[in-house]
């Protein structure tokens, strides 16, 4: 008998017997599933943030911002600024005229739905050329704000997240209200967790004169950007900086999404030793229980290579199927899981969902393998090494 | 007590179990220290909050701000004793990475109002004197080497200079501690009136107020008498407490709470398994002994509790020596981590609790074995 069908007959013997220790094979199995559904549940958290962070993003959008500032929220710009900049060459036209649109970026104080604390809720100031910036902008429900009025238009994520964003609600901004006219979604990404309202009518609600924060717009192709910053930064009469879009949103989910992913590797590492601890516990169970059958295989001629595979096989085979519960029963209550939180760099609040996908279930499969692995091999090697004689005569 | 060395040599018996099994438990009494600390740093403050002190700030938003002459209208509230106020500065030391937070304030009422922070007298006198003086906490001053005397540029982002220029200069005047476990020791305060004359915009207006009153059980209505009083005004205000304030800014992160008792239930699963699986294997293997014991005379109660006892002991020293290292790593870290959490410490209520946890972790794991033990019949037992 070859090898390779030496180590199939064995490993097909240990897990066929299996069910004799079946307590503590599956006390491995469920602790295993807990440190995979652990582990790709926090790391979801990061995942989803980042994807609704660049999923708005478009590369051939350019966004200007004050010289040193960090965010829109710090930024200001005066008209006349904003008016050279649109009159710039490099920003692509439309039936409509130059797609640039000068905008206001605030927050404003909601209750959070499941909390009822307050909340800072972005609020945007746009102008009408913003819907063309944005391509994947879409009215789902009411209609756009009019122009002039005090009307708001509430992001599909933001309308789930905080109160009073319903189409017919209204919110107090100072001695006004403002009733909310529409639902819009923007490709799942960012904008959606903001409150969108003409740029103009914002103005003097926040004290803002005739000033603007940022101003977004469209390149006549992404690889012009280069020559267009340049071109803008090296105006006298501007003080700004020029940035992509993406990297914009890039940057800000950066710091989180890091600290997510580290969290959510050092929990599941520490996990894992625990996990790892317990795989060696029931594979040790599984080998003694197996002393006898292990010493009559080795007296029959099998080799110890088979018989280590054995053990191995077993412990990566509980490893896999605790990691598939765990994968599985995080995907089922995980993904797609509404929660907002708060982006530092704006101080305003971005709605988003846990998100799980190929790649995070990989993840978890290869650590549901190294655990199986580093605890199958011990007890795979004291099995290899067992006294024929010795253990032949046990009871 | 005269059991002790029994339990002890029980535990010993298989020792690569018994390691095993206290590794596991060592471990997921780290990860509880740890996730405690980081539970404590993003909802940071809230045990440190004065309950006598109330945050007052633009009714809007936090982001928009107030005049300045409000400092005297609040003042003469009843039952109002001091009040500050705080601009967010958000300049840049260095490189964006390097964050923490910046404010102007008024020396006198900034010290007065914050008792726990902890400044030398001739440190005081040198800021009072100084206008361009600036006071920074221990940990940020350890984080970038800052001493007394050293005149430190910093970016403004928000606020650019009279003269256009971005680059704010602040001398070092002092570097305050507090004894209060908890306090924020990251920050950067500078003079307000310093500020106000040499910002380009925004001159008399101010970001939020903090206001002392003199009944702590009264707080809840001055807060209501103040937004009263500014109530159909150009700048309406939201008064609440500190500790509601600081509450709620934690709540808009997430509900962290609920995320580390998600993981900290998944963790403890896990090792009650694995514990519960371990003791119920040595008691299986043990049942011709312990038939032996109730034979000579053990009664059904002491034989439950000397295997109970084993679990215990096993689940307290180790998650004991769990808690204690994640003690010490939380120590360590605490440095390193202060741009991402400004405070980074394990809350004495978690060592509590996880004391506790160690206990209740033990008798669960052992519950059922000892049960089965105290139930063997002597004869089935040494039948077998």
């Amino acid at each position: 008998m070859n090898l390779f069908a030496q180590i199939i007959a064995v490993s097909r013997f240990a897990l066929l017997t299996i069910p004799q220790r079946l307590g503590s094979s599956i006390t491995t199995v469920i602790g295993i599933a807990g440190v995979v559904a652990v582990m790709i549940g926090v790391l979801s958290i990061g995942k989803g943030f980042k994807q609704t962070m660049e999923a708005g993003g478009d590369p051939s959008v350019a966004m200007i911002m004050r010289a040193g500032a960090d965010s829109e929220m710090m930024s200001g710009l005066s008209r006349e600024t904003t008016r050279i900049i649109a009159d710039s060459e490099g920003i692509a036209t439309n039936s409509r005229g130059v797609v640039s649109s000068a905008e206001l970026f605030v927050i404003i104080n909601l209750a959070k739905l499941n909390t009822g604390t307050d909340a800072n809720v972005p609020l945007r100031g746009v102008e009408p050329m913003a819907f063309d910036v944005r391509s994947h902008f879409e009215i789902v429900e009411g209609r756009a704000f009019q122009w002039g009025t005090n009307e708001i238009i509430v992001g599909a994520k933001a309308a789930l997240e905080f109160a009073d964003l319903q189409i017919g609600s209204s919110i107090q901004m100072g001695a006004n209200r403002w009733q909310v006219v529409g639902i819009f979604t923007d490709n799942g990404g960012i904008s959606e967790s903001e409150i969108w309202t003409d740029a103009a009518v914002l103005q003097p609600a926040y004290q803002r004169g005739d000033s603007f924060q940022a101003v977004y717009l469209k390149l006549k192709s992404p690889d012009q950007f280069q020559a267009f910053s340049d071109r803008l930064t090296q105006n006298p009469q501007l003080d700004v900086k020029v940035i992509r879009q993406v990297d914009y949103y890039a940057e800000q989910s950066g710091q989180l999404a890091t600290l997510i992913k580290v969290l959510g590797i050092v929990i599941a590492l520490l996990m894992s030793v625990g996990a790892v601890f317990g795989a060696i516990n029931t594979m040790y169970t599984a080998v003694s229980n197996r002393t006898r059958e292990i010493a009559t295989l080795r007296a029959l001629g099998f080799t110890s290579i088979p018989i280590m595979a054995s053990v191995l096989i077993e412990s990566i085979c509980l490893a896999l199927l605790g990691g598939s519960i765990g994968a599985l029963i995080t995907y089922l209550a995980m993904d797609g899981y509404q929660a907002a939180t708060l982006n530092f760099t704006t101080f305003s609040q971005v709605a988003f969902a846990f998100a799980i996908d190929g790649k995070l279930v990989l993840g978890g499969m290869i650590l549901a393998i190294s655990i199986g692995t580093f605890g199958g091999f011990l007890p795979a090697f004291y099995a290899s090494r067992v006294p024929i004689a010795a253990a032949l005569r046990e009871s | 007590m005269k059991y002790l060395s029994f339990i002890f040599t029980n535990l010993g018996r298989k020792k690569i179990r018994s390691s095993l099994t206290f590794l596991s438990i060592m471990i997921a009494f780290i990860l509880y220290g740890l996730l405690g600390a980081v539970q404590a740093a993003l909802s940071q403050g809230v045990d440190v909050a004065g309950a006598d002190r109330l945050v007052v700030r633009h009714k809007v938003s936090i982001i928009q701000l107030l005049p300045i002459s409000y400092t005297q209208r609040i003042s003469q509230i009843e039952g109002v004793d001091l009040v500050t106020h705080f601009v967010w500065f958000g300049g840049i030391y260095q490189d964006p990475k390097n964050f923490f937070p910046q404010m102007p304030v008024e020396p006198e009422s900034f010290l007065d109002m914050y008792p726990e922070f902890t400044l030398p007298a001739n440190q005081v006198e040198k800021w009072k004197e100084t206008r361009t003086g600036a006071i920074v906490g221990r940990k940020s001053a350890d984080r970038f080497g800052w001493k007394i005397g050293d005149r430190v540029p910093i970016q403004a982002t928000i606020w650019p200079k009279v003269d256009g220029s971005r680059n704010w200069e602040f001398d070092v005047v002092g570097i305050y501690d507090s004894d209060k476990k908890g306090t924020d020791l990251t920050q950067f305060f500078f003079r307000y009136d310093y500020f106000d004359e040499t910002r380009s915009r925004g001159s008399g207006l101010i970001g939020w107020y903090v206001v002392r009153v003199g009944d702590p059980d009264r707080a809840v209505e001055v807060a209501s008498t103040i937004d009263e009083t500014f109530a159909n005004s150009p700048y309406e205000t939201k008064a609440e407490t500190e500790g509601a304030f600081v509450q709620a800014f934690a709540k808009q992160m997430g509900n962290i709470t609920a995320i580390v008792i998600a993981i900290m239930g998944a963790v403890f699963f896990t090792i009650l398994l694995v514990a519960g699986n371990t003791m119920g294997q040595s008691v299986r293997e043990r049942i011709v002994e312990l038939g032996v014991m109730k034979a000579i005379g053990f009664t059904d109660k002491k034989v439950l509790a000397i295997v109970l006892s084993e679990s215990i002991t096993l689940s307290t020293l180790a998650g004991g020596l769990g808690l204690l290292l994640s003690w010490i790593l939380v120590q360590g870290m605490s440095d390193s981590l202060s741009g991402i959490f400004p405070v980074f410490y394990l809350p004495s209520s978690s060592i509590v609790w996880g004391a506790g946890f160690t206990l209740l972790l033990g008798f669960i794991a052992g519950a059922i074995p000892a049960f089965q033990a105290k139930q063997l019949r002597i004869a089935d037992a040494l039948r077998r």
